[in-house]
């Protein structure tokens, strides 16, 4: 996958957790908690989602790197570089 | 022949929940919808663990715990349960104050209580404004060491009313004092300041209906009155457990019963190092309660300016440990009315909770014991006639509850009705580094307890197993589970 194919999976999987927030105008570089209506049970759905679609493991200790679509994909890049998008 | 329990149970799954408290359920479901073969064996015979209901002649529902939840309840039951069950959420919008310092009635929210705060009280409005912000911005990982009672000292100095007001409702919830870690009241403080309580139409024999239709369809399979003699482990691995004398393989245990016992009881110090069963031990059990359950007449109302929830007390002011006194000055009632259940026979019912400590009732003779819950039942009455002029003639059916009780049908040691204090958190977590594939999932750390933080708590630990079951599918050498059954 391509960091904007990882982008598009992460905002789909967003679009589940926050479906009242506008996410087309979500500013990369700005954390989500900043922009969006998130907790710290949001980030955990989205480390779930991850596995269940991708089989990609975030430990706990990894989770701060969620803070941001642009620390997201670089965190996930190259974790997800040689999967299919599904 | 005895009826068998465990008809048609399978030799093994991939995950045993011991214990369906609000924790258990969600652990379940989450992990039977995520496609496991799920067991579900509860000790009692109705599911639900502290989240219970009791039914009495007159058409008249108990419930045991349902007092008010925050609003982060409706999206957590949406995504981990159903739709159906967050829709049936609603907000109580009275709640009530009445001691020496102020009576008054609030909605419980954020700008109620600011204008409260400014108003009334007479605060400066930056003051309020970086209180909540402070509140607001707390994480469980953070600085321990500030108490509730430094972070009131910070913002209110001298000001105990203020401090009465912003921690007799959170004493309740959970159970934390002003001797508690400041994170402790931070967090749950502003869960329920974001819109204010909230609680489940139909009261909890409904949600509990709902709760075991969906853990049907997914294919969990439920057991009760099962009670598990002990989590099965070798080689440093979880392997099942025995229930009825029976040994049922398991690749994952998720232990939704208490802390303690689970560690101490059903694993045994044997399989724990020692400086883990030294922090085992060192974990402080949250107090107990007593509640006196009070139904009106059939045709008998109570009026909605009645509130909702009324923390009443005669206490001069508010301090912790007159909170747990058997001398009791504060009391919280509950009041149902026929909206609670609106599809059931309306009736309209009083629950008053106090905090209380085990040893108070423990020692007791028969005789003493129900002398004690006489004076707790007539003592009751005779402060809820403030609030409900007439009350004895009114009532219909009066009983009551002690840590005795509690500890009966939730088997928690002491009758803990609100976990374990905050060090119990970490120690529930570091479990499954003890025992792979063992994980505990319940009231603790104060934060994870109450309606809401149980039912998070249950998708953190099903998270965990997750994880670990799939590195397992996906072949990590490290992650390689033993096949069930026989080693």
């Amino acid at each position: 996958m391509t960091p904007a194919e990882i982008r598009e999976e992460v905002l789909d999987i967003l679009g589940d957790i926050a479906p009242d927030d506008d996410l087309s105008a979500l500013d990369d570089d700005v954390a989500f908690r900043d922009q969006l209506e998130l907790d710290s049970m949001d980030f955990l759905d989205i480390v779930m989602e991850l596995r269940k679609r991708y089989r990609v493991q975030i430990p706990e200790e990894d989770y701060s790197h969620l803070a941001s679509m642009a620390s997201t994909v670089s965190y996930l890049e190259p974790l997800m570089r040689d999967m299919q998008k599904i | 022949m005895p009826k068998d329990f465990l008809k048609d149970v399978q030799p093994s799954y991939d995950v045993i929940v011991i214990g369906s408290g609000l924790a258990g359920l969600t652990a379940a479901n989450v992990l039977g919808r995520a496609g496991y073969r799920v067991l579900l064996l509860e000790q009692h015979y109705k599911l639900g663990g502290m989240a219970t209901w009791f039914k009495r002649p007159g058409g008249h529902i108990f419930d045991v715990s349902l007092h008010g939840f925050p609003y982060g309840m409706v999206k957590s039951c949406r995504r981990y349960w159903t739709a159906e069950i967050a829709d049936s959420i609603v907000q109580l919008r009275n709640i009530r104050f009445d001691n020496p310092m102020f009576s008054l009635t609030t909605s419980y929210n954020r700008d109620d209580f600011s204008r409260l705060l400014t108003g009334r009280f007479g605060l400066a409005e930056a003051t309020v404004r970086e209180f909540f912000d402070t509140a607001r911005g707390m994480n469980f990982y953070d600085d321990q060491q500030v108490t509730t009672r430094q972070l009131f000292d910070r913002f209110f100095p001298g000001r105990e009313d203020v401090v009465r007001l912003l921690m007799e409702p959170i004493t309740y919830a959970n159970g934390s004092t002003l001797e508690d870690p400041a994170i402790t009241y931070g967090i749950v403080f502003s869960n329920f300041m974001s819109r204010g309580v909230f609680t489940f139409e139909g009261g909890t024999d409904g949600l509990v209906a709902l709760m075991r239709q969906e853990l049907l369809r997914n294919g969990v399979e439920i057991r009760i009155r099962c009670p598990v003699e002990r989590i099965l482990v070798r080689g440093g691995r979880v392997r099942g457990v025995v229930v009825g004398g029976r040994e049922i393989g398991a690749r994952a245990v998720v232990s939704n019963a208490n802390l303690v016992s689970t560690i101490l009881r059903l694993v045994g110090p044997e399989a724990l190092s020692a400086d883990y069963l030294e922090e085992v031990r060192g974990v402080r059990l949250n107090n107990s309660s007593t509640q006196v359950y009070m139904a009106l007449k059939p045709d008998e109302r109570l009026d909605e300016s009645t509130g909702d929830l009324l923390f009443s007390s005669t206490a001069p002011r508010f301090q912790t440990d007159l909170l747990l006194s058997r001398d009791i000055t504060s009391r919280t009632f509950s009041f149902y009315y026929p909206r609670t259940r609106p599809a059931g026979r309306p009736r309209c019912l009083i629950v008053s909770s106090t905090n209380a400590r085990y040893e108070d009732w423990a020692g007791l003779s028969r005789e003493e014991y129900e002398a004690s819950k006489r004076d707790l039942i007539e003592t009751t009455l005779d402060s809820l006639e403030k609030y409900v002029p007439e009350c004895r003639r009114r009532m219909d059916h009066v009983e009551a509850s002690t840590p005795l009780t509690f500890q009966h049908y939730t088997q928690h040691v002491a009758g803990a009705s609100f976990g374990t204090k905050f060090e119990g958190l970490a120690v529930s977590r570091k479990l499954p580094e003890q025992i792979s594939g063992l994980y505990h999932s319940g009231s603790v750390g104060i934060i994870m307890s109450g309606w809401l933080g149980a039912i998070n708590y249950g998708v953190i630990v099903a998270n965990d197993v997750d994880a670990l079951l799939t590195r397992a599918t996906a072949g990590d050498p490290s992650a390689s589970l033993a096949t069930t059954g026989n080693p």
